[in-house]
């Protein structure tokens, strides 16, 4: 069988039992990529989660167009981004037919109306885990003051003012604090 | 012809908005999650804030990776088939592209310090979305005034941030409590004479407002 078969298949039981998103792939991408079928070096992998992590977009997604590129170019990408993709693809349309089909009986809003909290609740944490990753570069329990990042805290408060009271759109702030950031550290001389 | 015209437009769009917020997600699922809500509810308003949440859910239960499976559901519910296959096109190709090119040169990319200070700031820009989101989104679930939305979110969040409770577990919980929940109602209904709840109500099918409908 040839590379980019065994990568296609691979990355449909990436797809496919990968439940939880991001970080729960990374365990099985190991699996197939470095110990089932060999295609790389953990030392290779550690490196892609590294890029995975510090470029946007889901990290199977980059690490399967990572793989794939290195092993077999763009064709490798496109089909091992494929294969990550077909089972989402199917699931999710199903789960949203039958979704669309239901969601006006008042018995599935009634069971639907206790999950919207949790949800709420649950990015709620994704962005504290992101704004202490920002402000302390830690988690929870690893806060401490020397840690504190003074550029970082200022950017957080500037950027969420202005997405309340001037509605700036999402993008151009995540963007723009790239930017003003970068200049700040470069201009005062630090490390970030 | 009209038709046919209008839902290329809404190709067309959603499959810009895709791109876009893709290619500026950085750091997992819910980040984009919560400026597809910023984009699709709040901009666009193609959708309410509820569908936003219940796709959220949907999304992250299922396997694959979320932002994938909630373009799934988003452009299904946009224009069918098509529209799921536009929105994953737009989700999965900025990704693909960026990664592609970096791999050719990803040890100097890994060791730039401009980039890493870069990436490290940024990181309080998508604070600040994702709390301008949770900010509305908390606030409406509060205007619910059911004691019991409010403690759940709460509560959903001690478990998750202080105990490190999975978000399948937390999401799971609450469905049995949404299903525990509707059979108390129905109890109470059939005690005072009411006709069942779970009849097809077709009013609220052509409406559905943004916030909880219970009292």
């Amino acid at each position: 069988m040839s590379v980019l078969f065994q990568l296609f298949f691979a990355f449909i039981q990436v797809g496919l039992f990968s439940v939880g998103g991001g970080y729960a792939a990374i365990p099985l991408i190991q699996n197939q990529i470095v110990d089932i079928h060999k295609l790389m070096t953990l030392g290779e992998f550690t490196d892609l989660i590294t890029i995975a992590e510090m470029t946007p977009g889901p990290i199977s997604i980059n690490s399967a167009t990572f793989v794939g590129t290195r092993l077999a170019g763009i064709p490798g990408a496109v089909l091992c981004t494929l294969g990550c993709i077909i089972p989402s693809f199917i699931i999710c349309l199903t789960l949203a037919h039958f979704y669309y089909k239901y969601r006006n009986f008042s018995g599935v809003q009634t069971v639907l109306s206790a999950l919207r909290p949790a949800v709420v609740a649950l990015i709620a944490s994704a962005g504290l885990s992101i704004l202490l990753l920002g402000l302390f570069m830690s988690d929870l329990s690893g806060i401490t003051l020397a840690n504190f990042r003074p550029i970082e805290t200022c950017l957080f408060i500037g950027g969420f003012f202005l997405l309340r009271k001037y509605r700036v759109n999402a993008i151009a702030i995540i963007f723009g604090t790239g930017v003003v950031g970068t200049l700040a550290y470069s201009l005062l001389g630090m490390v970030a | 012809m009209k038709e046919n015209k209008r839902s290329a437009q809404t190709l067309w769009q959603l499959f810009k908005a895709t791109f876009l917020l893709s290619a500026f997600t950085f750091g997992g699922g819910f980040v984009i999650v919560s400026l597809m809500k910023k984009k699709f509810v709040e901009e666009l308003k193609w959708l309410d804030e509820s569908e936003m949440l219940d796709i959220t859910a949907i999304a992250q239960s299922s396997p694959g990776p979320i932002p994938i499976n909630a373009s799934v559901i988003l452009g299904y519910r946009m224009c069918g088939i098509p529209g799921s296959l536009i929105a994953i096109l737009g989700t999965a190709l900025p990704p693909m592209i960026i990664i592609s090119v970096i791999s050719y040169f990803y040890v100097q990319f890994r060791s730039n310090q401009i980039i890493a200070t870069a990436l490290q700031v940024m990181r309080a820009g998508v604070a600040a979305v994702i709390f301008d989101v949770v900010w509305n989104l908390a606030r409406n679930v509060i205007h619910t005034r059911r004691a019991l939305y409010i403690l759940l979110m709460v509560g959903c969040f001690v478990a998750k941030v202080f105990f490190g409770v999975e978000a399948m577990i937390i999401i799971l919980g609450c469905l049995a409590v949404g299903i525990l929940d509707l059979v108390f109602q129905l109890k109470a209904e059939r005690s005072t004479g009411h006709s069942a709840s779970c009849s097809k109500d077709h009013e609220a099918a052509a409406v559905t407002s943004d916030t909880v409908k219970e009292a």
